[in-house]
């Protein structure tokens, strides 16, 4: 399934320089004791972190979804850095609305009450409206897309992280060799 | 874009055509492993969506025990040429 030689413009192979570049650097920050239960959970996290902000930066800004993830890592980031107390500083530029509990659960009941207006087959594709709100808190900037863009980012993205979890398997194998 | 059937502008799926929602959903069904076997089968959209979710998860699951992993053995991994090597073959697969 895999082609012989890595094409260096493929997402595959930008995703896996990049998220290597990555892992050094957070490998390189190992301070002496390197395996307390502490330590590792950082790690982790980094890990996690540099994954999908790896996978998000090889897709650039061409997806809804790559920019939503991005855009939630920097200014998670620099919230991080302001350090007095939890400033929110999140100008909701990708989500039209911030999307509370409160606010999807209007919008589900807005739908259904739609619902009852339509009698014909759409029905199906109203249904499929009130779903798509699970899969809306699934894949980032999910809240702002419309049906149609929604089933379109999440193809890309399920693509993506399947690409993203193939690679990261193949770099634990290759660290568990020694 | 706005659909061949024009609809009331009620619902805020008029201006989408049936056929543009099939395809995308056939196309998300293409790519989950548990629906894929049953490419010829009739398969509700709804269920379509549900698995959708449910690959997801296990996708973001999958990705969390990776990273787990890695952490644990980027701690017993110490040798910068061992690294080198990794690169190297990683990149040359």
């Amino acid at each position: 399934m895999d082609s012989q030689h890595l094409n260096p413009s493929s997402l595959k192979s930008r995703f896996t320089a990049t998220f290597l570049r990555a892992l050094i650097k957070i490998n390189a920050q190992k301070p002496i004791s390197s395996s307390s239960p502490r330590e590792i959970f950082q790690r982790y996290r980094r890990i996690k972190v540099a994954a999908d902000k790896s996978m998000a930066y090889s897709v650039r800004s061409r997806r809804t979804w790559s920019r939503a993830t991005l855009w939630k890592l920097r200014s998670r980031s620099r919230s991080r850095l302001a350090s007095s107390g939890r400033r929110s500083s999140v100008k909701t530029r990708t989500t039209t609305t911030t999307t509370t509990t409160t606010t999807a659960t209007n919008h589900r009941a807005a739908i259904v009450e739609k619902t009852s207006h339509e009698k014909e087959n759409k029905e199906d594709h109203v249904g499929l409206a009130v779903q798509a709100e699970e899969l809306r808190e699934l894949v980032p900037g999910g809240e702002s897309m419309d049906l149609c863009n929604l089933l379109d980012e999440t193809a890309h993205y399920i693509k993506c992280l399947t690409t993203q979890v193939q690679v990261m398997k193949k770099i634990a194998n290759l660290y568990s060799l020694e | 874009m706005s659909g061949r059937r024009s609809r009331s502008k009620q619902s805020s799926v008029s201006s989408i055509t049936d056929d543009q929602i099939t395809d995308l959903v056939s196309k998300l069904q293409h790519l989950i492993p548990e629906l894929r076997r049953r490419r010829f089968d009739k398969v509700s959209t709804s269920k379509v969506l549900q698995e959708t979710c449910n690959y997801i998860r296990s996708l973001h699951r999958e990705v969390e025990d990776l990273s787990d992993r890695l952490s644990q053995l980027l701690a017993s991994t110490d040798s910068d040429s061992d690294q080198a090597a990794i690169i190297r073959s990683l990149l040359m697969q």
